[in-house]
């Protein structure tokens, strides 16, 4: 799996990180940072329900 | 379509913790169906969670409350358009701009660091609970006064003014209040928000509103009725909703005891079961109305440009092609994927803070008050089925 994120789409309200907080991270600003790009396996189901809950679609997955 | 032929959209229930039983069969029968409301106006209602998402996502739609288009339940015409527009009725590119101002406060790190000070106020309500008559109003004694005071703690009002904060802002909510009550609540917590941002201007402090005039020094001039604005729409967003939260868990939790035993026996649990909670009751769904800015096709129907669209997130959430047995409160389900602080670029700032505060509370309430119940037979409880926010009006308890 490779996880590309869109800063620009982002609207920082952290689902992400509080789903898969290995993964996701936030700066000081609010806005998502990707902390691993190729997460392992066990990560996955997390990974997919952020992407899926992300408001605004900013977390893409390729698998 | 002739007006004749539209039909009226009820919002009674015939039971608290569903939504009325004819969203359901709109959900079922015509997901995006044009509807009247009790005050007259018509509508696009859409019940299905795939449709609703993809309105609150879709920038053609417009978040402008004072759009003649826009779905209000409210028997009054839109409030006058003086007041500069709120966060919540920015479209893009303005709003993003503006949301990326104030989103710094609001991430799950800085949510967390409240964790002890909230642990703190929920205490002290819940001593002073312990410490007075028996029954008490849990709404009046717990909660709204707990989120007001964390909405003091995020904007740095300081204690001594903690009293009058609360005072005005408790006559905002109680719908007993008179319009004209409400104006002057509403005009004495504007100037008092002037006042603190003016003071806070003078002697920076290190809470939301100082750290936002440090910033906006940086880029240039303090713009103090930007300020007021924002701190009043925390107020107004996070107060009731918070409140109504605490009031309907508490209840639903008392009322299935087997599901509030294996909760308490299992505190990690705690955090799922609000994200349950919260898509059970989805209280604010009528706060989620957009308004078409150009003629859009969904779901076989066509939108017209200027027409409203009532997202009935409530029915929405109970979608079986989304959520298994939907009506059920399942608490252990840990489903994220709900509407209850909407979606899209207005999905709700203060989510992360909410589901703070209700965990905080559901841990520590039941703990400590473990013969809480019900003072009055449930169905002699009064729910706010005509408020924008749906909750409990009065819920006497005693232990
Ligand atoms: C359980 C409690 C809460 C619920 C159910 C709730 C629900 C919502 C919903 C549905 C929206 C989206 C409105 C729309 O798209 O038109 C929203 C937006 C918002 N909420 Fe909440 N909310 C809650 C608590 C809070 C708290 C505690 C705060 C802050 C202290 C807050 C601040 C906001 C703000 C500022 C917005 C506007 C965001 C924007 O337009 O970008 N809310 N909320
Ligand atoms: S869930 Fe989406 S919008 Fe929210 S912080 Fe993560 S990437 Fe940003």
């Amino acid at each position: 799996m490779r996880v590309l994120v869109d800063e620009n789409k982002c609207c920082g309200a952290g689902q992400c990180v509080m789903i898969a907080p290995r993964v996701f991270d936030q700066r000081d600003d609010g806005i998502v940072i990707l902390l691993d790009e190729s997460p392992p396996k066990e990560l996955h189901p997390a990974v997919r329900e952020a992407a899926c809950v992300c408001p605004g679609a900013a977390i893409v997955l390729e698998e | 379509m002739s007006s004749e032929l539209i039909s009226p959209l009820s919002m009674t229930r015939t039971c608290p913790y569903a939504p009325p039983a004819e969203h359901r069969r709109l959900r079922e029968e015509a997901p995006i169906a044009k509807v009247k409301l009790p005050n007259g106006r018509t509508t696009w209602a859409v019940t299905k969670h795939e449709h609703i998402r993809a309105i609150l996502s879709d920038p053609r739609f417009s978040s402008n409350r004072r759009d003649p288009g826009f779905p209000s339940l409210s028997r009054e015409p839109p409030p006058a358009s003086d007041l500069k527009k709120l966060l919540l009725e920015l479209d893009p590119p303005e709003h993003g701009q503006a949301r990326r101002t104030v989103l710094g406060e609001f991430t799950v790190q800085r949510t967390q660091a409240l964790g002890p000070r909230i642990q703190q106020i929920v205490d002290q309500h819940i001593d002073a609970m312990l410490a007075g008559p028996r029954p008490v109003d849990l709404v009046q004694a717990f909660s709204l006064p707990v989120p007001s005071l964390v909405i003091c703690e995020l904007l740095g009002v300081p204690y001594a003014d903690h009293e009058f904060f609360q005072t005005r802002s408790g006559t905002l909510v109680n719908q007993k209040s008179t319009a004209e009550e409400v104006a002057r609540a509403t005009g004495e917590l504007m100037m008092y928000l002037g006042k603190l941002v003016a003071a806070k201007a003078q002697e920076p402090t290190d809470d939301l509103l100082g750290r936002q005039i440090a910033k906006q020094r940086e880029t240039g001039e303090v713009d103090f009725g930007d300020l007021v604005a924002m701190a009043f729409l925390l107020l107004i967003a996070g107060h009731e909703t918070t409140a109504n939260m605490i009031s309907l868990s508490t209840l639903v939790l008392l009322q299935q005891p087997e599901k509030l035993a294996a909760l308490r026996q299992d505190p990690a649990k705690t955090l799922a079961a609000v994200e349950e909670l919260l898509r059970y009751f989805t209280i604010a769904e009528q706060a989620l109305g957009r308004v078409a800015r150009e003629d859009v096709e969904l779901g076989g129907v066509q939108i017209r440009a200027g027409e409203g669209v009532l997202l009935l997130a409530n029915t929405g959430n109970r979608d079986p092609q989304v959520f298994e047995n939907a009506d059920e409160l399942d608490l252990d389900r840990g489903s994220r994927n709900h509407l209850a602080f909407g979606f899209g670029p207005h999905q709700c700032l203060g989510q992360n803070l909410a589901r703070l505060e209700l965990q905080i509370v559901i841990d520590t309430l039941f703990r400590r008050i473990p013969e809480l119940r019900s003072a009055v037979p449930v169905d002699e409880l009064s729910f706010k089925t005509d408020a924008t926010v749906y909750g409990i009006r009065e819920f006497p308890v005693t232990w």
